[in-house]
């Protein structure tokens, strides 16, 4: 088989690929959005002095980094519904269960961005008069993000790749395409290795943002 | 829990203050009590309970037990407001801690833009009053990283100063610096004290002790074994702790 071959039907599938692309990035986006949101509440409540919202924190935390995404997923698609009544839509089911992953994993990364910030920092704004939420709101969280940025580009990156499992519910991303197309033309190895080549091409993408920041970060840290 | 006992209008008064760090008693029971506008230095060795006696003043530290009236409100008692109290507390650190990704002018103006609801060009106007005092006008839109380690300690005094504080507490203000910028820092804590500021400092820089503080509490293994005036303390210290100390540091 020559590769001009593999260009032409690659060429001929690019529009179904350019759709699963833009499902997966939006699905991506979703997700990490919705977990950043969860997880800086879950990052926070996991260093809170109340023991309630400490232990909720980290069973959280916990369960979801300790149990596989897929089954997550299958959870709520299949599990939801046999709870609640009623069938749960696919794609609404991705973006639950691909959040809810995320959110763990960006509280850990909160929680490391909070406790890197030096603790004088705390004691200098409460000694001002300044509430624990007025300080973490005004000088924790705003030196913290900006020291999160890198890790939350990694997390970026691994949800992409690990969003190809909402596959198995059906949903049209990158990877379901790829499946319908060699499940009909029988040229696996050929649709398979140009979606992994999209897949490369975003991560690397997006790992050179990443660098891009984190140079820009330490070059401001430095000045 | 709001009586002053009838005592005195002590700005500041511990009574049998003790704290434990994981058992270990640091403090063992300090009672000391400080006037308006008086200045005051603590000295003593390294570990005997300074920085943890004044962290205490404004709870940084939660006493195990004893009280702290300040003006008179039992600032131990659960019922206090230690935010309120803390608004009329400046603190300097030794590490100066000002917050990197705020400018200078912004640090000076967060407490009371936040705190006091103060409207924005009214709260600068108050820092650029404090920053000419402190001798960095000019330095209102730096970021702390541009500036020198006695640079940042004035700031941070100035940021202290903008909640118009009734006592400033200082932690080795000048511990960190270069030994050129001592100086600096140093005399802008003396105008302070000119002004009538009441100060509790603790510091290694006996000269300023001599020359501008009205007391002297010499610290050592977390009580208060001499307090006195400057002269008698330095000149004539009646405990034989105190005298091997001085004998070190003079
Ligand atoms: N947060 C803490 N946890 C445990 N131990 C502490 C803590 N803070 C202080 N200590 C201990 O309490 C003792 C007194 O410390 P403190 O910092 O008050 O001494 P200091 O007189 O200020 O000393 P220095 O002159 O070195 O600053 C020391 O033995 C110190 O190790
Ligand atoms: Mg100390």
């Amino acid at each position: 088989m020559g590769i001009y071959k593999w260009l032409l039907y690659v060429y001929k599938k690019l529009p179904l690929l350019a759709e699963g692309t833009l499902l997966t990035l939006e699905l991506t986006f979703i997700a990490v959005s919705l977990g950043f949101v969860i997880g800086t509440f879950a990052g926070i409540g996991r260093l809170s002095k109340n023991k309630f919202v400490k232990t909720i924190a980290a069973i959280y935390i916990d369960f979801i980094r300790g149990t596989p995404l897929l089954v997550q997923i299958l959870l709520v698609y299949m599990g939801l519904p046999q709870i609640i009544g009623k069938p749960i839509p696919a794609m609404l089911a991705a973006i639950v269960s691909l959040s809810i992953n995320s959110g763990a994993y960006v509280a850990e990364i909160v929680r490391a961005g909070i406790q890197s910030i030096d603790k004088g920092q705390m004691e200098a704004s409460r000694s001002l008069g300044m509430t624990h939420s007025q300080t973490m709101r005004y000088i924790i969280l705003p030196q913290a993000f900006r020291r999160i940025i890198p890790p939350l580009g990694n997390e970026f990156i691994a949800m992409l790749k690990d969003s190809s499992l909402v596959s198995v519910i059906a949903l049209e991303e990158l990877m379901r395409k790829a499946q319908l197309v060699y499940t009909r033309d029988y040229r696996p190895f050929d649709i398979l290795f140009a979606v992994s080549i999209i897949y490369l091409i975003m991560t690397l993408s997006i790992s050179q943002l990443v660098r891009y920041s984190e140079r820009r970060l330490r070059v401001n840290d430095k000045q | 829990m709001t009586s002053n006992n009838g005592k005195s209008d002590a700005v500041i008064e511990t009574i049998g203050l003790k704290k434990e760090f994981n058992g270990i008693e640091v403090l063992k029971g300090i009672s000391v009590k400080i006037q308006k506008q008086e200045v005051v230095c603590i000295i003593g060795p390294s570990g005997s309970g300074k920085s943890t006696f004044l962290r205490c003043l404004n709870l940084l530290e939660k006493p195990t037990s004893g009280q702290i009236f300040i003006e008179g409100i039992d600032i131990t008692s659960p019922a206090c407001n230690i935010d309120l109290i803390r608004t009329n507390m400046g603190m300097v650190f030794q590490n100066f801690n000002l917050f990197p990704h705020m400018s200078v002018i912004e640090n000076i103006t967060l407490g009371p833009r936040k705190i006091k609801k103060t409207p924005l060009q009214k709260a600068n106007q108050q820092a650029m009053i404090l920053l000419s005092k402190v001798g960095l006008k000019e330095k209102a839109n730096s970021y702390p990283e541009e500036l020198s380690g006695g640079q940042k300690q004035r700031v941070a005094i100035a940021r202290a100063l903008a909640m118009q504080p009734k006592v400033m507490l200082f932690d080795e203000p000048t511990s960190a610096l270069d030994p050129e910028m001592i100086g600096e820092v140093l005399d802008v804590m003396k105008s302070l004290a000119y002004e009538g500021m009441t100060m509790v400092v603790v510091t290694h820089e006996m000269g300023f002790a001599k020359e501008v503080s009205d007391r002297v509490l010499f610290i050592d293994d977390g009580l208060v074994v001499e307090d006195n005036k400057p002269e008698l303390l330095f000149q004539n210290p009646e405990n034989p702790r105190t005298k091997s100390f001085l004998s070190k540091v003079l």
